[in-house]
């Protein structure tokens, strides 16, 4: 790992940092003044109704929408010049792989755009081909994406979000569309890149196992207007394993995150 | 460095290639090919039995006669035609595609030529040829503008919807990668319009020789076109089967080869 995290107040390496942010389209106000510090080298899930705003607070994050007030930070940095550095990368439901470039030539692609918009675009320490290894599709690299299945084809796309080496990875229910066998082996993977990389992640999705199983912590939000219910600490020890899903204290938080989003 | 084992991705293997038995590929041809021999067969023992005229309907063997006895004159007006729908082909999609391009770019262009594309595109393709003709003369001008003309419509009504195809996810992956205009153009959209482009192409490979001999039945010497009513004004009818058969022969031909490029270059 490249930074372990600190929780000592003063000196805090911060990945993402929102401050009463809030984002509106016309009239709605989908997000309502959102206040979040995000260590370095933390794993947050978020939860939340459905139409909450977790979206949304991935794609302020990511400078797809502007804060209507408020700011937010990455890195140190504004949202825009955290983009044009690569600072972060996005993983979205869908792999949007491009349907005529092979694997590789989609790992490959953040490599060879940006550059005319002053990207300075930074080579990881993983090359394309290795990327393709470390999601486990050593082989397939010629494949095109409708010669892969969905589990792979989001596995590309992880690849592809890797390639620039990101300190931040936002990822909005990116194995909602898998079914249970395939998700639970990404989640393990998940877990192990999430080790091996250091990166900083944001993980949103609507199943409250997954997210406690992923997450250290786990941010649920609440709908109309879109605000911060609560962060909840999961203290079980890593490298998490399936079998511990087994346990009452995994159940514990399970119950306890139903409770907040019933609440919700 | 690897962190999955090799066999760990059981789960989600692609469903396995189903492939066609050589059977099915087989009947494939066979059942259409002998349906077109059997209508032939009645054809000609119809028009024998009941003693039809030659000059009303001739029988396959007269026109078959025709084309080896008359072969010569049917490739030296198969060639004009030819080369005219092909032009026309050429010209009325290039600009379809320049134009669906400068649509996408700029609404402003959309608004202020989509309605004229619209209007000239409800302008039956036989009441304009004449005036074209007019216009360019008998010579192959006419008749290339007829075919780019028919042409043009469709593939700028499929190509703006394949510029348009790309997924608001895509594009807000281009967004997050900071691309450039242009770079968003090239790597994304013009690629997602390929399928939409070759549809369109299909459509105008038939339809461009359609042109070329409309322009020909109303001013021109040579040419498919020139011969149909040459023929029919003379009564010669298996010449006039033999020419309509040419006519579609070219059509397939153009069709046929649309197809091969779309299947080398639409590959996903
Ligand atoms: N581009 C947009 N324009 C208008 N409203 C939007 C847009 N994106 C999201 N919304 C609205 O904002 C709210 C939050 O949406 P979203 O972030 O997608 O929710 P979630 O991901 O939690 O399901 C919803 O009410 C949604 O309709
Ligand atoms: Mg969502």
């Amino acid at each position: 790992m490249e930074t372990s995290p600190q929780h000592n107040l003063e000196g805090r390496d911060l990945a993402a940092s929102l401050n009463s942010a809030s984002v509106k389209f016309g009239d709605l106000t989908a997000l309502r003044d959102i206040t979040l510090d995000i260590d370095r080298g933390d794993f947050w899930t978020i939860l939340g109704p459905s139409g909450c705003g977790k979206s949304t607070m991935l794609r302020l994050v990511s400078d797809l929408v502007p804060p209507a007030s408020g700011s937010v930070e990455i890195l140190g940095k504004s949202t825009e010049a955290a983009r044009l550095a690569r600072e972060f990368a996005f993983v979205f439901q869908d792999a949007t792989l491009l349907p005529w470039r092979s694997a590789l030539k989609n790992v490959e692609l953040p490599l060879e755009v940006g550059r005319k918009r002053g990207v300075e675009v930074p080579h990881g320490d993983r090359t394309p081909l290795e990327l393709l290894e470390l999601v486990g599709l050593k082989g397939r690299e010629d494949a095109l994406p409708h010669e892969l299945s969905g589990g792979m084809r989001q596995r590309v796309a992880i690849a592809r979000s890797l390639v620039c080496q990101p300190k931040l990875l936002l990822m909005d229910e990116p194995f909602g569309a898998l079914d249970e066998m395939t998700r639970d082996h990404l989640n393990l993977q998940l877990l192990d890149i999430w080790k091996e990389t250091g990166t900083t992640i944001l993980f949103v999705t609507h199943s409250i196992p997954e997210a406690v199983f992923l997450g250290q912590k786990v941010l649920m939000l609440m709908a109309h207007p879109g605000r911060v219910k609560d962060v909840v600490d999961i203290e079980l020890p890593m490298p998490r394993q399936i079998a511990m899903r087994e346990q009452p204290e995994f159940n514990k938080y399970c119950g306890k995150l139903r409770k907040l989003l019933e609440e919700c | 460095m690897t962190i999955v084992e090799a066999d760990s991705a059981k789960a989600d293997e692609p469903e396995a290639d189903s492939k066609k038995p050589s059977s099915d590929r087989f009947n494939n041809i066979a059942i259409p090919v002998g349906t077109a021999i059997a209508l032939l067969v009645i054809w000609q023992a119809g028009v024998r039995i009941f003693g039809v005229p030659q000059y009303i309907a001739p029988a396959p063997t007269d026109v078959m006669g025709v084309f080896a006895s008359e072969f010569p004159l049917l490739m030296r007006n198969f060639w004009p035609t030819f080369i005219e729908a092909l032009t026309g082909f050429f010209v009325g999609n290039m600009l379809a595609v320049l134009i669906a391009v400068a649509f996408v770019h700029s609404k402003f262009v959309e608004k202020a030529f989509f309605p004229i594309a619209v209007f000239i595109n409800t302008i039956p393709i036989l009441a304009i040829a004449p005036i074209l003709v007019l216009i360019f003369g008998p010579g192959m001008t006419a008749k290339v503008v007829i075919a780019a003309l028919i042409c043009f419509f469709p593939t700028l009504v499929n190509m703006v919807r394949g510029l348009q195809s790309v997924s608001p996810q895509t594009l807000e992956l281009a967004r997050i990668l900071s691309a450039s205009k242009s770079e968003i153009f090239w790597k994304i959209r013009l690629p997602s319009s390929l399928p939409f482009l070759f549809s369109a192409l299909k459509i105008a490979a038939t339809t461009c020789v359609i042109g070329a001999i409309v322009g020909e039945w109303i001013g021109a010497n040579v040419g498919l076109g020139a011969l149909i009513i040459e023929s029919t004004f003379n009564f010669r009818s298996p010449l006039l089967y033999a020419t309509v058969f040419m006519s579609s022969g070219l059509s397939v031909l153009l069709f046929a080869s649309v197809s091969i490029a779309e299947r080398l270059i639409v590959r996903w």
